[in-house]
């Protein structure tokens, strides 16, 4: 349930205290002080105390021309530009009407210099709104023939925004069009309320808007859900295969089995995007098989699946194995389930879990979840389609050593292949995404946008290391990313390492240190020093350093700091062949 | 509606509004009476007030208002 704005009001109240602060700015051509509060107020429901400063009313121009503004003295993480559609019609009906054809590119143009001008002054991420598409009906449904009405202008410019946002890697869309269209005109807007107070969404939508724009910030500071846990009868299919049997379940396209065809193709789009599948039924294992195997109307197949649980035991128990096995939080997981008894026992036993509480009727299943936004992303390369596979070859490995009595000979029969190499542009997006998606082999766990990564890269300050690993059963593709800066005193220090913990305790970890090493001897220094910043999530790291041959120098609280000297160093033990470039 | 039911149902929404149990309004009560109602939380309050009570407030009675006297006038004949 979304909280209403009263009571979003009395959460921007509290102090915030123990939770993450993030600093925020909020800036607009409209009022910008009630989104602010909904802000606040919806960033204490979901853990993070927002630092903000909210510009007032109408300063989008004074507070990004201005390089000494409080905009840029305050250096907010996030920059919400709030733009409103009655503002944008001012400007467009200032314009004689001859001249309108080309609004959009223009007010484009306006917007995009000012993301260009916030980013050469601070590094932050912006999120920017789209505009509700508000018909002036000056030409009724004609709108749709004059190139320059205002119906086909605003879309237009809706559509760039959304063009310039892929091409600016640290602007994101806070869609406000895509909100008017769910909530409708009257549920998004009150007229009274911005000619009073000039307010151009309504208080009962702002909670909506606050938790759309929640989701981006939580999903940029690594925090998203990465895996489904599925149940079957009745949630993926109608009806109970062990009773109803392979014919009689309700899949296809006649029917009700069209909800549930319906519901595996978007579960199937979320597979392709990245996100893990995995099935947690109460069956015998055949049967549950039997479907995917052999239904012709199914659209979800094995191969989709990363980790297929079936048995008689209790679901919580199952689905810790399945987050044990994947090696994923289980507050990155949720749990499908039509039935309510398993939601709740689920629900109790593992509270970080997600557990939509789905409709009865399956018709609704789809639009319900759609409408959850679980799955917000902060990042979308390639390899995310490869995730699935991985997964499914992580379960082959996991196999295979059950056969070998000693762990090295195990570790051989891998056959590990590694790569080390300098970013390059098209490592940017998956480095950029991992220094987000990684919180337990992360050292120092700071978060980089893909333009920052291409800066450093470019930058003669640093030097930077991406690791591949393949074996026999199959490519892990990048999993570790290394930024070494170079300070004074011929000292390199390692100013982030993370790894994707895929990859845990092969040699992996031996291998990238060792690497740490020759680049620091080729480049002429003499020291490498590592930090460790310790975090909820950070302790599998915390003594990495000095069991890999570095030496513990300093300790500051829980953080700690170690130091190897590069002519004196004895490289780690490693199974992993490097790959020659 | 009565004009002590009015009441009663408006009280609970300036409570509510401005946090704070120990509110109650009468004909004379204005913004200078309580603490926070400002042009911000008047929307606020306007947004509630409309809401508990199913009716819909003209611009012109949402600026207009000189005290919570004329906005129980208004209430009691449409509520």
């Amino acid at each position: 349930m979304i909280p209403s704005f009263n009571e979003l009001k009395k959460a921007a109240k509290q102090s915030g205290e123990g939770m993450k602060t993030i600093r925020f700015a909020v800036v607009g051509d409209c009022a910008t002080q009630h989104v602010s509060t909904a802000l606040r107020g919806y960033a204490h429901t979901v853990g993070y105390h927002f630092d903000l400063f909210d510009a007032d009313y109408n300063q989008l121009d004074a507070q990004t021309m201005d390089p000494g503004s409080e905009l840029y003295a305050h250096s907010p993480a996030f920059t919400l530009l709030y733009n409103c559609t009655e503002k944008l019609y001012e400007s467009y009906a200032a314009l004689p009407m001859e001249g309108r054809g080309d609004f959009a590119e223009r007010a484009y143009a306006a917007i995009a210099g000012r993301w260009e001008r916030i980013s050469s002054v601070i590094s932050t991420r912006i999120l920017q709104t789209n505009f509700p598409e508000e018909d002036d009906r000056v030409f009724g449904s004609y709108a749709f023939k004059v190139p320059g009405a205002f119906i086909n202008q605003v879309r237009k410019l809706n559509v760039l925004l959304a063009e310039g946002a892929q091409s600016h890697k640290n602007v994101f869309i806070a869609d406000a069009a895509g909100l008017r269209n769910e909530l409708g005109r009257e549920g998004f807007s009150d007229p009274g309320l911005y000619y009073l107070a000039k307010l151009p969404m309504k208080t009962d939508a702002l909670p909506y808007f606050a938790k759309a724009v929640l989701d981006t910030v939580s999903a940029a500071e690594g925090r998203f859900r990465k895996c489904a846990v599925l149940d079957l009868d009745n949630t993926l299919w109608g009806g109970v295969i062990g009773d109803d049997g392979l014919e009689g379940i309700a899949i296809g396209e006649l029917g009700t089995g069209h909800a549930f065809t319906d519901l595996q193709r978007w579960l199937k789009e979320l597979r392709e995007r990245g996100v893990i599948l995995a099935v947690c039924s109460k069956n015998n294992e055949d049967t549950a098989k039997e479907p995917f195997e052999k239904h012709p109307e199914m659209v979800l197949h094995l191969s989709d699946i990363s980790m297929f649980v079936a048995n008689w035991e209790d679901k919580a128990t199952n689905i810790r194995r399945i987050q044990s096995t994947l090696n994923i939080g289980m507050d990155s997981m949720v749990f499908l389930d039509d039935n309510p008894f398993e939601r709740n026992l689920v629900r109790s036993l593992i509270p970080e879990i997600t557990v939509p509480e789905l409709p009865e009727d399956p018709a609704e299943y789809l639009s319900y979840l759609r409408s959850l936004n679980l799955f917000e992303t902060a990042s979308y390369s390639g390899e995310d389609r490869e995730r699935t596979a991985q997964y499914q070859a992580e379960i082959g490995r996991a196999a295979l050593m059950d056969q070998f009595a000693d762990f090295d000979d195990y570790l051989k029969s891998l056959e590990m292949i590694a790569k080390a190499a300098p970013f390059d542009k098209f490592s940017y997006p998956r480095v950029s995404q991992l220094t987000q998606r990684s919180n337990q082999f992360n050292l120092r766990t700071v978060r980089y946008t893909e333009a920052e990564i291409e800066e450093i890269a470019e930058s003669d300050k640093y030097l930077t290391l991406y690791f591949t690993l393949r074996d026999k059963f199959g490519d892990h593709g990048l999993i570790s990313v290394v930024i070494l800066e170079k300070r004074e005193n011929k000292t390199l220090f390692i100013h982030e390492w993370l790894m994707s913990c895929r990859v845990l305790k092969r040699g992996m970890e031996e291998f990238i240190v060792n690497t740490i090493l020759e680049t620091a001897a080729e480049h002429g220094f003499e020291t490498v020093t590592g930090e460790y910043l310790k975090t909820p999530k950070n302790a599998m790291v915390k003594d990495i350093y000095s069991r890999l041959g570095f030496t513990l120098t300093g300790e500051d609280g829980e953080n700690r700091t170690y130091t190897a000297s590069v002519s004196s160093f004895t490289p780690n033990k490693t199974l992993i062949a490097r790959e020659i470039n | 509606m009565t004009r002590t039911a009015v009441y009663e149902k408006l009280n609970k929404v300036f409570r509510d509004v401005f946090d704070d149990d120990s509110i109650t309004v009468n004909d004379a009560t204005t913004a200078n009476d309580i603490e926070d109602w400002d042009s911000l939380e008047h929307i606020n309050l306007m947004t509630s007030v409309q809401k508990a009570f199913k009716v819909k407030l003209t611009m012109g009675e949402i600026s207009g208002l000189k005290n919570v006297g004329e906005l129980v006038d208004i209430l009691e004949k449409r509520a």
